[in-house]
């Protein structure tokens, strides 16, 4: 069954498409990448799907239900932590239950066994600027989980940090994802990440953003720890760039 | 340990600078460079704050009393049209200009017409007070509500967050720290305030005590009351700062 669908969507801002009859799907407990070049409509393609855009033409369903233009059904991280700097990791991360109309003291609580899963643990009192940005971004990871644990959406999540702690972020978030089975679509630019993490790519090609080709990593998961090395995922890449390449000389 | 030994230095600096001025001060005096009574040395300021001490503190009381109260009812009128302004654009478009116009009307101008309207008593004061200080408290909140970051609104609003709720949690904290800029700005300008009220009409106060030694020539007990507003003002503004540590826990942890 498919959770989430995007039906046909197109958008355009000021009469300049940027997506045209986009359509994908996500299963569940399926990581999805979303791999495109700057100014494809990554952004405005979540934005949509998130509900705080209205597209022009098509739907966007989730279990069948239609969540066009309702924000607050699908969880969505930006590229920024967005951590507020005002508040202790554990408001932070307790932040959705508390929009959703909890107690402080409750959303507290319901939040603290979560801290060990994600390697937060002993931050729980700490500001967001006392962390590293692996662990923050790790913190803002864990408030998109907490606000729905259905469907997330995030948007570069890795794109800045540093390369050490990008990969170190990877391996820790496929662990993560083996144990708590969220339903992800993820935006990249980096054809790496996208095959290192994803059950399918998405790749998305501009302008107007639209989606050019679907490809299924078959790699099992847990993945091994040197994946990246081996020939199948080189092959996996060769495909990509070659695609990428077709789709580049035909609008030039 | 380094960043104490620092701050103990930089201070040493300003001490050290004081200290020079105001030898070379007493110097002038003493060689009867300016005559004594239109330049008082510093050891006549300090004798005559000592001996004047009782009327200086029944004054600072008065004027004190008047500046808490224009400045708390400063900070709540800033406040609220903050809020409303940030609230409802077309209040904003509508108010703005009128807010920044009062501004430039001088203080001392409108004085006397709060006194002919208000009487001698308190409320005036207070009245030029609250005009005074309500000014930097809208401003520096309106700013900081304006530079709340989009992709968090946006955070917010994908949360299905209110109004209000993005208000409570986004926009009022991180209009914190301007909003404590601008109060250490309103708190001195609440003590300048009250003791200009209190030159153009009032039966007691640091501002009618100024008057009324002016017109005796008593320059030293001028320098006197001048040195005590200035320490008054300073005391106001460390407390400012130390509330907004207390308010602001969070930047003491960088």
């Amino acid at each position: 069954m498919a959770e989430l669908r995007v039906e046909q969507v197109s958008k355009a801002f000021d009469g300049v498409p940027v997506l045209e009859k986009i359509s994908l799907q996500l299963h569940e407990k399926e990581l999805v990448a979303l791999l495109g070049v700057s100014g494809a409509g990554k952004t405005t393609l979540f934005n949509v799907i998130s509900g705080l855009l209205l597209p022009e033409e098509g739907r966007v369903y989730l279990d069948g239900e239609d969540i066009t233009g309702k924000p607050g059904n699908v969880s969505y991280m930006l590229q920024k932590d967005l951590l507020l700097p005002y508040r202790t990791i554990e408001d932070n991360v307790a932040l959705p239950l508390m929009i959703r109309g909890e107690k402080k003291k409750e959303a507290r609580q319901k939040v603290q066994p979560y801290f060990p899963e994600f390697g937060l643990e002993g931050t729980q009192k700490q500001y967001p600027a006392q962390l590293s940005g692996g662990m923050r971004q790790r913190a803002a990871l864990l408030r998109t989980y907490m606000f729905s644990q259905k469907i997330a959406l995030l948007d570069e999540p890795f794109s800045a940090l540093d390369t050490l702690t990008k990969s170190a972020m990877h391996r820790w978030y496929l662990k993560v994802m083996e144990q708590i089975h969220l339903s992800t679509i993820f935006i990249t630019h980096d054809i790496d990440e996208a095959i290192l993490l994803a059950d399918r790519i998405y790749l998305l090609t501009g302008k107007p953003g639209r989606i050019t080709e679907e490809i299924v990593i078959t790699e099992p998961k847990p993945r091994r720890a040197d994946f990246n090395l081996t020939e199948e995922f080189l092959a996996y890449k060769r495909q990509i760039i070659e695609k990428i390449g077709e789709v580049r000389e035909k609008s030039l | 340990m380094r960043k104490k030994f620092q701050s103990i230095t930089s201070k040493l600096w300003a001490a050290a600078a004081l200290g020079v001025i105001l030898i070379l001060w007493q110097a002038v005096s003493m060689a009867g460079l300016v005559p004594n009574y239109m330049l008082p040395s510093p050891v006549e300021v300090v004798q005559a704050f000592l001996s004047e001490l009782p009327l200086l503190l029944e004054n600072s009381r008065v004027t004190l009393l008047e500046a808490a109260l224009g400045l708390i009812s400063g900070v709540a009128v800033g406040f609220v049209m903050a809020v409303l302004m940030d609230r409802f654009d077309r209040l904003y478009k509508a108010l703005y200009p009128l807010i920044v116009v009062t501004q430039t009307v001088p203080t001392v101008a409108i004085a006397p017409l709060l006194v002919l309207w208000f009487g001698y008593e308190m409320l005036p004061k207070v009245i030029l007070i609250v005009i005074v200080t309500f000014f930097p408290v809208t401003v520096g909140l309106l700013d900081g509500f304006k530079s709340a970051d989009k992709d968090m609104l946006n955070l917010m609003r994908s949360m299905g967050a209110s109004n209000l709720q993005i208000f409570r949690c986004i926009k009022l904290p991180g209009a914190m720290g301007q909003f404590f800029a601008s109060l250490r700005i309103s708190a001195s300008y609440s003590v300048v305030g009250a003791v200009i009220s209190e030159w153009l009409g009032g039966f007691q106060g640091l501002g009618v005590y100024m008057t009324r030694v002016k017109k005796a020539f008593a320059f030293d007990k001028m320098f006197a009351v001048i040195f005590l507003i200035s320490v008054i003002s300073l005391l106001l503004m460390k407390l400012v700062d130390l509330l907004q540590k207390k308010c602001m826990p969070w930047e003491n942890k960088k």
